[in-house]
């Protein structure tokens, strides 16, 4: 592959086989969700009001449902701490991203079995898994189980307000996807992330082991 | 042995994406054979309706006498039926009068109503009772408590030729005479034959009246006209011929001569109850027989029970077989060609012009207007002073979106211009059917001697000064209901552009209902996170570049 020839690079094998299924069901389920939901909204005409809320119902309830074994898997695997936030060389990356990168720089944070998400990815990871996407899972549920507001003592809430965050929550993840499309290419060659993904191998730059920072979590919780 | 985990993975990402599918498209329809329980309810409902009758009316000796007159007939009808016309006095069909009205504001065509067709009863008695279920109201002297003036034939004779003359204030012809507003010949009726063969109402019997509400066929509602005379499935699927072929009196059902069905101000049903619930409910109400989830179970339409009247899907368009007129212009009667009065058909073979009623517009196959409504409709009365700045409704579906009564229902709307008191700033009644030498307007279309005549006849004062309005008058829209596959999709209403339902509020309608403050930021954030990495890859390209010169 067309690795920097400034630096060896060696080959990591990064994501397990469950952790691959769940980012691609997941991308998967979430642009079916994006498709069809901006069409329930009423900002384009596609498979027909009715088909694309079936849909869109259907996926969402599925979605849910899967959730629920990525948070067993995240929880039972110990991978939560790679979603730990920190701010220790969050400015590198940034500045990385901003010049470096532009420079032929090295990563700041290379990723590592133990530590794959850099300091803006742990932040942006953490708050799509903890905050948004369960915001998006509860509104929508909330959406589809409107009728049976009044049966639960939900009777105040308000449809128009519950969309209304829905709505957001889909532009957000929209774009958060277009930044998350554009940074895949920006590994040691264009396709070296996806393929990542793909098979769990990533070539990264060669460095020494995972500093202590990045792990500290797991020396005082040893799984 | 990587290859085979991608493999396996993505084969499953894929079985999970493709599985839901068939799951997804099989859910609307119902599979061949399996029926909607609201269906089925109703079926079990209404099966083996076959009718039977202890009495052979012909084999009565009372009803082989010899009758001259219709009150006669009623004598003899009586002599039996002792308590008949004592509970047909009780009821609209009698009365023309709201019995929930005030009484200081008595509401019903025989009181103070007003529509934008022939406009009021008051001095036109003769031509308007002809639809009375009595014998000679011709005026305010006619007296509503005599047993005998009940006509009982008009709804229960069973051969098709009792008629009564169109002008003869609820009487038949006496001798053959041919009215000229139809140009049909009205004979006597053959007494003896029309009173033996009574028996239980009819379609044809209600439809008598009901079918040529405003003095005409397809004149009134939209959804009643002669083609529910014999309609066919798809045109009712209740009455249709080849359906379930129901008579009025299946879902109109009736005690001691009281009707179901709305009265102006009073809902047909106050209580949502199926027969189930209550087998002697009336089943004027859709979930009477269909229940309020009367679609199978998962199936959306079953959710919109609470906000959507079952008419709004079911009822896509009335005057499906014949076209309805939609609009009544008074304000150009009048003209004449040659010195005559004329009439001229327009391109559905109806009448656009008469100089006796002015200008009409007529409409086939009309996608009924929607208003939130409890059942109720209320109305102005000829006392109510009216805005003449801006189009009067006549009347107007009463309900409110949180009421939990209220529901989304269809109604057809007719419009139409007609006359008004510039100086009272109240509706004018006048007074259009009479002999040449009355002051009625299809006498002398002279509109102020027929408003003089007809606000006097009314009891109520007339200035002088009159002008014309816009005025409007809904009827709701119930029959007519559609073979299933016709009912109205999702997307008719769901849509942001032509929604049937673009004039509805109080309830967030996805689809129809955005939020264009989140829709502008979400776009803007998208569309600034593309011009973000664009701008970024642009940069990586250039720099690329640059280190491989």
């Amino acid at each position: 592959m067309n690795a920097n020839d400034t630096c060896k690079t060696v080959n990591i094998y990064l994501y397990t086989r469950y952790e691959r299924f769940w980012h691609w069901l997941q991308s998967a389920l979430i642009a079916v969700l994006l498709v069809t939901g901006f069409e329930a909204n009423g900002l384009y005409t596609l498979f027909g009001f009715k088909t694309a809320v079936d849909v869109h119902n259907f996926v969402g309830l599925a979605w849910l449902i899967a959730f629920a074994f990525f948070v067993f898997w995240v929880f039972t695997t110990g991978e939560w701490r790679q979603y730990i936030p920190t701010t220790k060389k969050m400015l590198l990356v940034i500045r990385y991203y901003m010049f470096g990168i532009f420079r032929g720089e090295p990563h700041p944070v290379p990723k590592r079995k133990d530590a794959k998400h850099n300091p803006v990815q742990r932040l942006v990871y953490l708050s799509l898994a903890a905050f948004l996407l369960p915001l998006q899972m509860l509104t929508g549920f909330l959406y589809w189980s409107y009728n049976s507001w009044n049966a639960w003592g939900l009777g105040w809430l308000s449809l128009a307000v519950v969309a209304a965050v829905h709505l957001a929550g889909g532009f957000a993840i929209l774009s958060f996807l277009v930044v998350h499309i554009y940074m895949i290419t920006t590994g040691h060659s264009l396709t070296a992330h996806t393929r990542a993904m793909i098979c769990g191998w990533e070539e990264v730059e060669e460095r020494d082991a995972v500093e202590e920072w990045e792990i500290k979590s797991r020396a005082k919780n040893p799984a | 042995m990587k290859r085979a985990k991608l493999a396996g993975s993505i084969l499953m990402v894929l079985w999970l994406l493709i599985a839901p599918v068939p799951t997804v498209s099989s859910n609307p329809g119902p599979a061949e054979g399996e029926q909607a329980p609201g269906r089925e309810m109703a079926q079990q409902a209404t099966k083996g309706a076959k009718r039977w009758i202890t009495a052979d009316h012909s084999k009565h000796e009372a009803l082989k006498q010899e009758f001259a007159s219709g009150p006669e007939v009623t004598k003899a009808c009586l002599s039996c039926h002792s308590e008949a016309a004592a509970q047909i006095h009780k009821t609209i069909h009698w009365t023309w009068v709201d019995p929930a009205s005030p009484k200081d504001k008595p509401m019903g065509k025989g009181a103070l109503t007003v529509n934008n067709y022939c406009v009021s009863i008051h001095g036109n008695e003769p031509r308007c009772t002809s639809c009375h279920v009595g014998y000679g109201w011709k005026d305010k002297s006619f007296d509503f408590s005599d047993a005998s003036k009940v006509d009982c034939l008009v709804c229960h004779e069973q051969t098709g030729t009792y008629k009564k003359h169109p002008a003869g204030a609820g009487n038949p012809a006496k001798e053959p005479v041919v009215f000229p507003g139809d140009g049909q010949k009205y004979l006597p009726p053959e007494w003896n034959k029309v009173a033996q063969s009574v028996g239980r109402p009819t379609r044809d019997n209600c439809g008598a009246c009901h079918f040529y509400g405003g003095g005409g066929d397809m004149v009134k509602h939209g959804d009643l006209d002669s083609s529910m005379h014999k309609p066919n499935k798809a045109l009712d699927v209740h009455m249709g011929v080849d359906g379930k072929n129901f008579d009025c009196s299946r879902c109109h059902t009736t005690t001691a001569h009281q009707v179901a069905g709305r009265i102006y101000s009073t809902p047909a049903a106050t209580e949502r109850k199926t027969l189930a619930q209550d087998d002697l409910t009336p089943r004027i109400t859709c979930e009477s027989c269909h229940t309020a989830t009367p679609h199978k179970p998962g199936v959306k339409a079953n959710d919109h029970t609470d906000k959507v009247a079952c008419q709004t899907c079911h009822i896509p368009e009335f005057a499906r077989a014949l076209p309805t007129k939609m609009r009544w212009d008074w304000s150009t009667a009048g003209q004449k060609k040659d010195g005559k009065p004329y009439k001229e058909k327009g391109p559905l073979g109806t009448p656009v012009y008469d100089t006796q009623k002015g200008n009409f517009t007529w409409e086939k196959n009309v996608k009924p207007q929607y208003f939130w409504y409890s059942g109720r409709i209320d109305a102005v009365s000829l006392k109510d002073t009216i805005d003449p700045t801006k189009p009067v409704a006549l009347n107007w579906p009463v309900g409110r979106p949180e009421d939990p009564n209220a529901r989304i229902a269809p109604f057809k709307v007719h419009t139409g211009k007609q006359p008004y008191d510039t100086v009272n700033k109240t509706m004018l009644v006048p007074h259009l059917f009479g002999p040449p030498d009355s002051d009625a307007y299809w006498a002398k279309y002279d509109w102020k001697l027929a408003f003089e005549s007809g606000m006097k006849k009314a009891g109520l004062p007339f200035s002088g000064q009159f002008d014309f309005v816009e005025t409007s008058y809904v009827f709701p829209t119930t029959h007519m209901v559609a073979p299933k596959d016709k009912s109205v999709s999702c997307n008719e209403c769901h849509a942001k552009d032509n929604s049937r339902m673009a004039g509805i509020k109080g309830v967030y309608l996805p689809g129809r209902d955005g939020n264009k403050v989140i829709e502008f930021l979400g776009w803007t954030a998208v569309l600034a996170s593309l011009a973000g990495v664009l701008l970024h890859a642009f940069g990586r390209a250039v720099s690329g570049r640059r280190k491989e010169d």
